[in-house]
């Protein structure tokens, strides 16, 4: 018989995240991938600041809250430390690509062998829904009342296109959270991530597109829908570095 | 040896497993030995991207388990402070050099003793204190740097080394002594559960006040431990002496300096140098301000240790100050003047 | 014979499975509040379920069992 449960690393507790947002989605797909590597007693996981600040409450492995925008750095010290434990920081598009985006692009230029798991959801929502790097134009936030304006709040940031330009990364994959056939694509990402850390590849990056229906103002099924119609378009899903496939 | 490459030796012999850097006048020679050094005995040498990356990196490998250290001079240590804060937020154990050099802001390349207030009051926010070690030759940078690593990892809190340009670059002959390996067993450390403990967290967030309370409380009951046992100042012609010059680090060599030439010309003067200067070693000042009548301050800066005497010594006796500051250092002659001022005009 | 269960203390009625069920058997009670407020869902017709586990993997809160 097929049972389609909690995994054994994701906490049996109920998670802080509002209805429909789906970190909820991804943690329990980076639970599911260590559960099914077998690597739990040998993973190092670090959360960070934002909606995932108290993913150490969820993720069953050893954990380290990292300050803003610092989790590769705190990844990098554990990974060099520790080389032989599987190494991932979970962060927000706030704290990978705005305070955080010399440790993220200095880690991927070392070719450090840690994988990241990347919330894209285009909005600050630990702090109530401001502009991120990731906002695209013409998004209302609370910081850009009028909908984000390149002239004067500059361009979306596109993490993956950006890191996979760099020699150090390994393995740069965007994904989305919004259906299950989508879901099953990140799943199989998030692994192809930890495969790449468990071969000694170098630095992997899954960018997950998410939700945020709280702070987009809809409900959960119309923000799965905004993630289709608008964020995919402006961040095309698909694989874009993979030095496994180059050779 | 350079007092910075001593530091760097001594602290691979404590057991220092990774080093984590950025270049920065006057301390690089320290990232340059631990560059040539940590690959030949397995540790682990990376130049980061930024101070603030250094110091999360040695955030990271403190939470793992390992003795980790980086190195920085003044305007690098302010971008450590939120990093430090971190640290001693969730009870690790690390060291932080500081190779003071003149500021504030870009400052100057120069010695200076600017960063007191930083190191022992205001090392980044919240309430903490770090152990803050103040070395006064070549070989105390070698012995306090080792000594930092065990009192750091037996109190599970950062230590600073406050040293300064002077002795950084400083070439004096160094001996170092035998330092056993530390072992590798902190039951706290995030290295995986493997399965056989509950997962371990490190952290220094609490939402709830009352426990975020709770965990500042139990961290300054460690802090009076501390207090009590660690307290180091040495003491040089006190006993009789009616003026205490006093001063930290290179300072304390001028003065000492100046306090053999009051001698000379029967002036009673005296020493105490701290090398804790967090804890402060308030129980020197405070015996010697029973007999002496006067002490004064001599610091590479405008002042900073003065109201920490004032605070030892309950205000007992004035405390005079002279210091020469951006990267000036007082000379011996010039603290003379001012012992042989107040023996003039304040010993009656 | 496959059967999907709702946690309805962990289910915070989001709603996301009702879409991504191909037979369309699964609601909200309305009249149902758990402990937190929200109203959880549920299966409406247990004989239809195929134990596909779309439910199950949009499911943000693991509220969600299915067993085929």
């Amino acid at each position: 018989m097929a049972v389609y449960k909690r995994p054994h690393s994701l906490l049996d507790v109920s998670m802080h995240f509002c209805p429909g947002c789906t970190h909820g989605i991804v943690h329990r797909l980076v639970c599911e991938v260590i559960d099914e590597m077998g690597i739990e007693g040998d993973t190092v996981g670090i959360c960070p600041v934002g909606c995932s600040v108290t993913s150490y409450d969820y993720f069953g492995v050893d954990m380290i809250e990292a300050a803003h925008g610092r989790a590769p750095a705190v990844a990098t010290g554990v990974k060099r430390s520790r080389p032989d434990k599987f190494v991932f920081t979970y962060q927000g598009d706030g704290d990978l690509a705005a305070i955080g985006t010399a440790e993220t692009v200095h880690a991927a230029t070392r070719g450090e062998n840690i994988t990241i798991i990347f919330i894209n959801n285009t909005i600050y929502g630990m702090t109530g829904g401001q502009m991120a790097p990731t906002t695209l134009p013409g998004q209302v936030t609370q910081t850009t009342p009028f909908g984000r304006d390149p002239l004067t709040a500059g361009y979306p940031v596109r993490v993956c296109e950006l890191l996979s330009t760099l020699t150090g990364t390994a393995y740069a994959e965007r994904v989305a959270a919004d259906s299950p056939a989508h879901i099953a694509a990140a799943k199989k990402a998030i692994r192809k991530g930890f495969e790449v850390q468990q071969n000694k590849q170098g630095f992997s990056i899954i960018e997950v597109l998410s939700t945020c229906p709280t702070n987009w103002g809809m409900t959960p099924v119309q923000a799965m829908e905004r993630l289709r119609t608008e964020m995919i378009p402006y961040y095309p899903l698909g694989v874009y570095k993979d030095i496994t496939a180059e050779k | 040896m350079k007092g910075n490459e001593a530091l760097a030796e001594a602290a691979v012999r404590a057991g220092c497993k990774c080093y984590f850097g950025y270049p920065i006048t006057p301390q690089t020679e320290i990232s340059a030995y631990m560059a040539k050094r940590m690959p030949r005995c397995g540790g682990v040498f990376l130049q980061a991207e930024s101070e603030i990356a250094a110091v999360n990196m040695v955030y990271g490998a403190a939470a793992s388990g390992v003795r980790a250290m980086t190195s920085s001079s003044s305007p690098g240590i302010s971008l450590k402070s939120e990093g430090i804060s971190y640290i001693a937020g969730c009870d690790l154990p690390c060291v932080i050099v500081n190779v003071q050099r003149g500021g504030p802001g870009l400052g100057g390349i120069q010695p200076s003793q600017s960063d007191y207030y930083l190191a022992t009051k205001a090392a980044g926010h919240g309430d903490f204190f770090m152990l803050v070690y103040a070395p006064s030759s070549v070989q105390e940078m070698a012995d306090l740097a080792s000594r930092a690593f065990d009192d750091a990892d037996k109190y599970r809190m950062p230590a600073m080394i406050l040293s300064d340009g002077l002795l950084g670059q400083m070439m004096e002959p160094v001996s170092f002594k035998d330092h056993e390996n530390p072992p590798d067993n902190k039951e706290w450390a995030c290295v995986g559960h493997k399965n056989k403990r509950p997962h371990n967290v490190i952290n220094s967030l609490y939402l709830k006040p009352e426990e975020l309370e709770a965990s500042n409380i139990e961290r300054f009951k460690k802090y009076d431990i501390v207090k009590k046992e660690l307290h180091l100042a040495e003491e040089y012609l006190t006993e009789d002496a009616d003026i205490i010059v006093t001063g930290y680090g290179a300072a304390a060599r001028i003065a000492r300096s100046a306090v053999n030439g009051a001698r000379a010309e029967g002036i009673k003067a005296g020493l105490i140098r701290p090398i804790t200067l967090w804890p402060f070693p308030e129980q020197a000042y405070a015996k010697a301000a029973d007999t002496a009548k006067v002490f004064l301050d001599v610091e590479f800066s405008m002042g900073q240790m003065v109201d920490d005497i004032r605070l030892a010594t309950s205000c007992r006796r004035p405390v005079r100050f002279f210091g020469r500051t951006g990267g000036v250092i007082p000379t011996t002659a010039e603290v003379l003047e001012q012992i042989r001022r107040i023996a003039k005009e304040e010993l009656k | 014979m496959a059967k999907m269960t709702v946690d309805s203390e962990r289910c915070k009625g989001c709603g996301l499975c009702i879409t991504a069920c191909p037979k369309k058997i699964i609601g909200i009670a309305k009249e149902i509040h758990n402990k937190k407020g929200y109203c959880p869902a549920r299966c409406l017709d247990e004989e239809q379920c195929i134990g596909c586990a779309m439910c199950f993997s949009i499911c943000p809160d693991c509220a969600i069992t299915v067993e085929r």
